[in-house]
């Protein structure tokens, strides 16, 4: 249920990102999602790869600041409400969501939502309670 | 020889018995020394003849060591106006080797040395290594660039003349420096200080702990230093740091180290003659004032250097050592006059940057500082790599660190400055020595 997600310092300055995409790209390292969170100065590039440690290897050969944390990734119904749902699962019960991105699966109705809590486990044992379908890894590169 | 200090005389490698050198006999052969380097001068080189006349003095002038302070300076510009030559005492079928440093504008600076220069050199770099508690059956690995600059070769002759197993590796190519260091089972380090920063980086990013290597020593110098770096280095790879002093146009690396008391670096004074004088009239200062050092070499054939100006702000330090060498002490270096940026009218030196950001932890000192001028006001910016280690992948923990560093740098250096989180080795590094202060600011 754990997902491998690999952060990166980046500066926020034009072609930043080129290198490292290219450094993936080059063993053949697909990009499954690709989250920037930035300020004006600098940035956080946050990616779901295919090949988590060998990519993190890459990029840490070539110099590169990174990270690797684990989150968890949860389905939805690409509709309205599909967040709420998640979210009133998890209120009440002092989770914090530390960060969360989402994006849409190409042939289907359904989103994919990424969460990064301070409380990993509880957080999921809480949503498994709920009900909510939690997405593997292997899901999540084959879908 | 005092009888207090007998025993460590008597324990140390042959090269150090000259450490031990009872004051009143290391005077006397200072001043036979220097009035045999102010005669061979005189004699050979125009420029310092010159000089001498003009002053209306003869080498007979000098009848003691204090009479030291009625010769000429010696500048970094008297090099360059001569070049290649100018300065040289012996004629090239003596010469045995030239360096050159690479000057920071316009043409290098040319050094020379005789096969007896060369020998000195080896002897000094021995007496610093012995005085590191090192040995024959340790293995030196030398990653200061080796060629025209005089920290490599400088540094190997020293390790082979000690009986020493050396591992020549010259700058550059970390990796293969970790693994060397690893497979070798090398027990001692030469190298600059920030470049041994970046392989404790580079070793714990390879999953390498420096801890778990032989290594316990490093000898780190051909830029100046903190204390706070020192600590941070020891920590970092279970080592013991020395400082060891020197500069190409005196003979290179070797010209002071410190002991195993890490109070201040002797000064190998039987061969090169210390001062502090004031860096604004030149005048003399007593010992324990701090001043520009200025260096006489008593034994240098192939190029005498008289009173020359190092730049590197230091003092003498008053009394004895505790190991028993009755050479003097300076204190370590931790700027140069010429280092000193004015902004904004305030005084700043780029080792309180360092020292503030130490002052952070987990903050390595990679950093540089950047000069602009905007619409007639200097800016001053603080560009800190973030390391592996620092980074965090939540925006908020990093505006932290970049709040924490911002009032770190106002708090020391008394004026607002930008700082700026930029990517790991993303800082250019030549030679080894980081390049501490780009001013784009246009006069």
């Amino acid at each position: 249920m754990r997902i491998q997600q690999i952060s990166m310092f980046v500066e926020n300055k034009p072609g930043h990102l080129t290198m490292p995409a290219r450094l993936l790209a080059e063993e053949g390292i697909d990009i499954r999602s690709l989250y920037l969170a930035d300020t004006q100065q600098f940035g956080i590039v946050r990616m779901i790869v295919s090949d988590w440690q060998k990519a993190a290897r890459i990029l840490e050969t070539h110099g590169f600041a990174v990270k690797v944390t684990e989150v968890l990734a949860v389905e939805v119904a690409d509709r309205p409400g599909g967040l709420t749902r998640i979210l009133v699962a998890l209120d009440g019960i002092g989770i914090n969501i530390e960060y969360m991105y989402a994006f849409p699966y190409s042939r289907t109705d359904e989103a994919i939502l990424i969460f990064r809590f301070a409380d990993l486990d509880a957080a999921m044992a809480r949503l498994q309670a709920a009900g909510i379908n939690l997405v593997t890894s292997e899901e999540l590169l084959t879908k | 020889m005092n009888a207090m200090f007998e025993t460590a005389a008597s324990e140390c490698h042959p090269a150090s018995v000259p450490d031990y050198t009872p004051l009143p006999e290391l005077r006397d052969l200072q001043l036979k020394r220097l009035q045999a380097v102010v005669t061979l001068a005189w004699k050979r080189v125009k420029l310092f003849r010159t000089r001498m006349d003009e002053r209306g003095l003869a080498p007979e002038d000098i009848r003691s060591l204090d009479d030291i302070a009625k010769l000429p300076f010696t500048q970094k510009s008297d090099l360059r106006d001569t070049y290649p030559f100018g300065l040289f005492a012996s004629p090239m079928k003596d010469v045995v080797r030239l360096h050159a440093s690479s000057g920071t504008t316009g043409k290098p600076i040319v050094v020379a040395y005789t096969q007896k220069d060369v020998d000195v050199w080896t002897s000094v770099l021995v007496r610093c290594f012995a005085g590191c508690g090192l040995h024959r059956g340790d293995i030196m690995q030398v990653a200061y660039g080796y060629g025209l600059f005089t920290g490599g070769l400088g540094a190997h002759y020293g390790a082979e003349g000690l009986g020493a197993t050396v591992v020549p590796t010259s700058g550059g190519h970390a990796d293969r420096q970790i693994m060397l260091m690893r497979d070798f089972g090398v027990t001692a380090m030469c190298c600059t200080p920030t470049y041994f920063l970046h392989l404790i980086d580079r070793a714990a990013e390879l999953g390498v702990d420096m801890k778990e290597l032989p290594l316990r020593a490093g000898i780190f110098g051909a830029e100046p230093w903190t204390e706070s770096m020192r600590k941070h280095i020891e920590k970092m790879s279970s080592i013991e740091a020395f400082d060891i002093y020197g500069l190409s146009e005196i003979i290179g690396p070797g010209v002071g180290c410190e002991c195993r008391r890490h109070q201040g670096l002797h000064i190998f004074e039987d061969h090169f003659y210390p001062e502090i004088v004031d860096p604004e009239t030149g005048a003399p200062l007593a010992d324990g004032c701090e001043g520009e050092l200025v260096l006489t070499t008593l034994s240098k054939q192939a190029m005498p250097m008289i009173r020359y100006r190092t730049r590197d702000i230091t003092s003498i330090l008053r009394g004895q050592c505790g190991c028993g060498r009755t050479l003097r002490r300076i204190d370590r270096i931790g700027r140069r006059s010429d280092d000193m940026l004015i902004i904004r009218g305030v005084n700043v030196f780029p080792s309180q940057v360092e020292a503030a950001l130490l002052e952070i932890e987990g903050t390595l000192p990679h950093y540089q500082i950047v000069l602009t001028r905007v619409q007639g006001l200097d800016e001053m910016e603080v560009q800190v790599e973030v390391t592996p280690q620092m980074f965090n992948d939540k925006i908020g923990a990093l505006q932290e660190l970049h709040q924490k560093l911002q009032s770190a740098l106002d708090h020391v250096l008394g004026i607002r400055v930008r700082v700026a989180l930029v990517e790991a080795n993303s800082i250019e590094r030549s030679e080894g020595k980081a390049k501490r202060v780009i001013d784009r600011r246009t006069a």
